[in-house]
């Protein structure tokens, strides 16, 4: 299918991540199945899929925080392996060059403070003292949450925690960022505030990646768009054209046929939308 | 114990924790206490429980619990949530511990029940005010650092006095999660009581007590393994490292005399 559905050549830039026929397992379950992807310097992909299609899997195994059991998986040329993440001139060159952030801030955000848990980052890579007090300050009041620093994380509203989320990891400023899910459960205009912010620090030269099963932001999140299906990709294309391949986007259980009637007429038709208008008969 | 007792005893844990956490607020208040550097209020006031450990006359006790109280006033505490989650509370678990000196402590006869030959004797009514008047001072200045401190800073003022750095991360954890995991346990109460009918038998709730625990320790070792990932994901590399901005000003000084003279009076008068 992949063969099939090929969209626009994309620019040749440089190699950040590299996949080859990656397979991974949970306690004997497969999770992703001889996944090959790669990811050039600035590109910004959604990876599409629906729950346990390989999404969150695939950005753990990004960030060095699983080791594929079958397959290559590199990182500028260097293989993410077990045995790489344990040398520390390594990982932390890889820590502050690839961040990501969790779908769940529950899980995230495990300091005391909001202040607290910007700073953690850079002081787990031995920044100054006096750089960290200046960046978690400056981040602190790019997403517009400077005035909750001593609040404690898990007091904040769900949109609130997301920001601070991104902004724990932003505060490195990554060349690749893995954004897992960042607009699920948030009420629209927290979801809106979320995109904006990550749309103001991208600025064009970062790479993203963000794992949504929302197709409706598609657009504004990605240039290419790869979608999972039982932790393999089935397509990789432009968000339009991805959008527009109805048949891709039902078998990877995106959008469901969605059945109605007109004037008692039965009508049936595939729609990542369930509010639509016909016209006027 | 009972599903139904287990969920009303989670609810008032959960309710309970919730208002230890009002401590966050009460840390930041501007008062005698929290003015001061952690270090030093963390080193003072240890320094005062040891010696209401150590004291052995009542009046020394009433005087540090009285310290305590001063204490309590200047940073801008209540003594009313005070006499109501702590002193009370003590009281009642201390006064259970002691009920049996009253009788057994052999003694002068100081009340004898009109039932069976038991006697409350002087020597035993006694050691009872001892125990009681010694959990309640060390117990209220326990009490003045965690609801003075933000608990960072007492987490680093720890790390000063050489705790190991595991000891400090499990109590950050545990301070942040252990809401949460009430949190999720009350939830899972609440929806298996919506979706029963009916009575259950004894033998029913027990096993519906024992496989939520179950599942709640699944629950936790799964919720461990991620906050793991997540530390890692942002560097952590098992050595934790904070951003001490502790700084030691002249009412420090002033602060550390005072708890040094305090505690060595009380030593000293108590023995």
């Amino acid at each position: 299918m992949l063969e099939e559905f090929q969209g626009e050549p994309r620019q040749p830039e440089a190699l950040e991540f590299e996949a080859d026929r990656v397979s991974y397992e949970y306690e004997r379950v497969p999770a992703l199945r001889g996944l090959s992807l790669q990811v050039r310097e600035g590109e910004r992909i959604a990876l599409l899929g629906a729950n346990g299609s390989g999404k969150s899997t695939l950005l753990r195994l990004l960030d060095g925080l699983h080791f594929a059991s079958a397959g290559s998986l590199r990182f500028r040329g260097t293989l993410l392996t077990e045995a790489a993440m344990e040398v520390d001139s390594f990982a932390l060159g890889f820590r502050r060059k690839v961040g990501l952030v969790f779908q769940n801030p529950e899980i995230q955000l495990f300091n005391p403070t909001v202040f607290d848990e910007v700073a953690f980052g850079p002081l787990q890579l031995g920044w100054p003292r006096e750089e960290i007090l200046e960046r978690v300050h400056a981040t602190l009041d790019w997403i517009g949450a400077g005035q909750l620093k001593d609040r404690a994380p898990y007091r904040l509203s769900g949109g609130e925690q997301k920001r601070v989320a991104i902004a724990s990891v932003i505060v490195l400023d990554p060349d690749v960022l893995l954004l897992d899910e960042p607009t699920s459960m948030l009420d629209p205009r927290s979801q809106s505030q979320v995109i904006e912010l990550l749309e103001s620090w991208n600025n064009g030269r970062k790479t993203i990646i963000t794992a949504t099963h929302q197709l409706e932001i598609l657009g504004e999140i990605a240039g290419r768009a790869v979608v999972l299906e039982h932790g393999a990709v089935v397509a990789d294309a432009s968000p339009a054209d991805v959008l527009a391949n109805t048949e891709v986007l039902e078998s990877a259980n995106l959008i469901h046929s969605h059945r109605h009637q007109h004037e008692g007429v039965p009508h049936k038709h595939p729609s990542p939308y369930l509010r639509h208008e016909h016209p006027q008969r | 114990m009972s599903a139904g007792v287990m969920a009303r005893t989670l609810r008032g844990f959960t309710r309970a924790l919730g208002q230890t956490l009002v401590s966050e607020h009460s840390a930041r208040e501007s008062g005698l206490l929290q003015a001061l550097d952690p270090r030093v209020k963390l080193v003072g006031l240890l320094a005062l429980v040891v010696s209401a450990a150590l004291a052995r006359r009542l009046k020394v006790m009433v005087a540090l619990f009285g310290l305590g109280m001063v204490l309590a006033v200047a940073s801008r505490l209540s003594l009313w949530a005070l006499a109501k989650r702590v002193w009370l509370v003590a009281l009642g678990f201390t006064a259970m511990i002691a009920a049996p000196a009253l009788f057994l402590t052999p003694g002068v006869a100081l009340y004898r029940l009109p039932v069976g030959s038991l006697a409350i004797t002087v020597q035993g009514a006694r050691s009872a005010l001892l125990l009681i008047a010694r959990v309640e001072s060390a117990v209220t200045l326990s009490t003045l650092l965690v609801l003075t401190t933000p608990w960072m800073h007492l987490l680093k003022a720890l790390r000063t006095l050489l705790v190991p750095v595991e000891v400090i991360v499990l109590l950050a954890m545990t301070h942040r999660y252990v809401v949460l995991l009430t949190e999720t346990a009350n939830q899972m109460f609440e929806s298996r009581q919506s979706r029963m009918v009916g009575r259950l038998s004894g033998h029913q709730q027990r096993r519906l007590m024992v496989n939520t625990g179950g599942v709640l320790l699944s629950k936790t070792l799964e919720m461990g393994n991620q906050v793991f990932l997540a530390m890692q994901a942002r560097g952590f590399r098992g050595e934790v490292r904070l951003l001490s901005d502790f700084r030691l000003r002249g009412w420090d000084y002033l602060a550390i005399c005072g708890f040094a003279v305090a505690a060595a009076t009380a030593v000293v008068a108590g023995r």
